[in-house]
């Protein structure tokens, strides 16, 4: 098998992917937001509950492929308990990983666990799917509630 | 390997030859990812062969002019050639007339132009319009556009678990208020062949106009829309080896000459002054614009391409392939076929274990191969299914029982990335 398609399937990602953690409805929560990646038929919901700056619970339930499912996954995990301007820096050091893979100014060591998907630079035809999940956090994080697209 | 071993070699069914039709295409001598590139995607566009190539080539090399205007030696030519175009079409479909015969961008333009045109005129509020439940979106929204400017109603004839129409629910949905029925010829995302000849038989028992989408029909099998008896055909050029940009509509003649212009412009008039505009006659009153003449060349091309090959003999190879493949993919464990109908042509819709289709093709796409994973346009489809995607792997004539077994070696590595 290819390195590439090692890194990219690396044994984390498929474990968040058959595993999902936070996979599952909020009471209440402050915002419910949609996402959808037309292109695949990936499609999410999130569920966020805020403490005034904190995100103090996030989940989410939807379909996917397993790049798509991984990364709501993880982001749920590593966002939990963090602020909005920390989940919101952490989205673009994540999206600069994954767009401009490791010749780009983000380096894997700064993100954690978040790192996993750093293999997703090799595929730009899967970018979308590993960002999904972070375009509806940001539109939560907005309080727009609106449904988010990646097209 | 696995399908080598369980499925029986193919037979020689005819004198067609699948290996001297691969050497046509230059694209196929390529490597994709450092492997030879095994090329599934057929139903979504075909590859070109060496003469398509040369056709669009040489016209631009020595050719080039605007067509049916101009009186110098080049736009004779040009127009020469494009109308020789046009009657190749004809004789490939059967049509009655050249004239029959609208050049259009392809498939999807060919149903808008009824929907637009014929529609206009023909459909009132609480009219109907009859499609079917495997229709590609392009033979859905036209219509939906449709039904919300004239408050028609757009109906759904609904199919069974293997993918096939339902022929007598079609039936009892045909009545007084059915204005038009558009149907797929063959499914793009199940393959399914629909029994086309009895379902217009019907509907015109009623006094009810239908419109083919031929799309997925034309590299396949011998359309005759004489012998079907369709009011429209529809299809593309980039489909059946043609250039991508071109594709043509078939109408009966009673129905062109009724129906108003679609698009404004060029080409489709006869005078125009400030006060009233003369429509030109049809074909061109359907064609406004400069045309992709090079296109229509290419078009006319491929068509002479597969008179060569003769299209019976590559139905008959195709359907020994299709056979071949389905028989390897139902031998892999997991793997669940999507589109089961008794009449297939070349698309195999499946799954593989809880592995996302998406995934699926990004692994065979790392081996050179390449499908096509996703809803086919053809969402509604997927929700009969109870599915979001699937993996759509589509044949052509170029296709050989190699490239079968490269795509189940394929799905071997797909398992060892999620073991």
């Amino acid at each position: 098998m290819s390195s590439d398609l090692r890194d990219l399937y690396q044994e984390v990602v498929v474990d968040h992917s058959r595993h999902p953690r936070n996979f599952r409805k909020i009471d209440r929560p402050d915002q419910t937001v949609q996402g959808f990646n037309p292109l695949c038929g990936d499609k999410l919901t999130l569920y966020v509950k805020f403490n005034d700056q904190v995100i103090e619970d996030i989940s989410f339930e939807g379909s996917g492929c397993a790049i798509s499912k991984a990364s709501a996954s993880m982001m749920t995990a590593t966002t939990k308990g963090k602020t909005k301007a920390e989940a919101e820096e952490l989205f673009r050091q994540f999206h600069t990983l994954i767009t401009e893979g490791p010749d780009g100014p983000v380096k894997r060591e700064q993100l954690g666990k978040l790192a996993a998907l750093g293999g997703v630079s090799e595929f730009p035809a899967r970018v979308k799917c590993a960002s999904l999940a972070w375009h509806t956090l940001r539109s939560a994080l907005e309080g727009k509630g609106e449904a988010v697209s990646t097209e | 390997m696995r399908a080598a071993r369980e499925a029986p070699a193919i037979r020689a069914v005819s004198s067609f030859d699948p290996e001297q039709a691969r050497a046509d295409f230059p694209i196929l001598k390529q490597k994709v990812r450092g492997r030879p590139l095994v090329y599934l995607d057929s139903a979504a566009t075909s590859q070109k062969p060496k003469c398509v190539i040369d056709a669009v080539s040489n016209y631009y090399c020595t050719t080039n002019a605007n067509v049916h205007r101009g009186v110098h030696a080049l736009s004779e030519s040009a127009t020469e050639q494009f109308e020789q175009a046009r009657e190749k079409v004809r004789r490939f479909i059967n049509a009655p007339r050249a004239e029959d015969i609208v050049f259009v961008r392809g498939t999807t333009e060919g149903i808008n132009l009824v929907a637009q045109s014929l529609g206009r005129t023909r459909v009132r509020s609480g009219d109907e319009i009859l499609i079917s439940a495997m229709e590609h979106h392009s033979n859905i929204v036209p219509w939906q556009l449709l039904c919300e400017s004239t408050g028609a109603v757009l109906r759904v004839a609904p199919m069974n678990e293997a993918g096939e129409l339902l022929v007598d629910e079609f039936e009892s949905m045909l009545g007084p208020k059915t204005r038009l029925v558009a149907l797929a010829h063959i499914s793009n995302a199940l393959g399914t062949i629909n029994p086309v000849r009895q379902l217009i038989a019907m509907a015109h028992a009623r006094g009810i106009p239908v419109l083919l989408d031929g799309a997925q029909a034309v590299p396949h099998l011998k359309v005759d829309v004489k012998a079907l008896d369709c009011d429209f055909y529809a299809f593309s050029g980039h489909k059946m080896f043609g250039p991508m940009g071109i594709g043509a509509l078939f109408g009966k003649a009673e129905w062109l000459e009724s129906m108003p212009p679609y698009q404004g412009g060029g080409d489709m008039i006869l005078s125009v002054t400030f006060e009233k505009t003369l429509y030109n006659r049809v074909p061109y009153k359907f064609e406004a614009g400069t045309p992709d003449v090079a296109g229509a060349i290419g078009l006319g091309s491929a068509i002479d391409y597969l008179a060569g090959l003769g299209i019976e003999q590559i139905a008959a190879y195709e359907h020994e392939l299709l056979d071949y493949a389905t028989r390897a993919l139902a031998a892999v464990p997991g793997v669940r076929l999507v589109g089961t109908a008794r009449q297939k042509a070349s698309v195999i819709s499946f799954l593989m274990d809880d592995v996302h289709p998406h995934d699926i093709g990004t692994i065979l796409d790392r081996e050179g191969i390449a499908v096509r994973t996703g809803h086919h346009c053809a969402q509604p489809v997927m929700r009969q299914f109870g599915i979001d995607a699937t993996v759509r792997a589509s044949l052509a004539l170029y296709n050989t029982p190699k490239d079968i077994d490269a795509l189940v070696a394929g799905l071997e590595k797909v398992k060892e990335v999620f073991q």
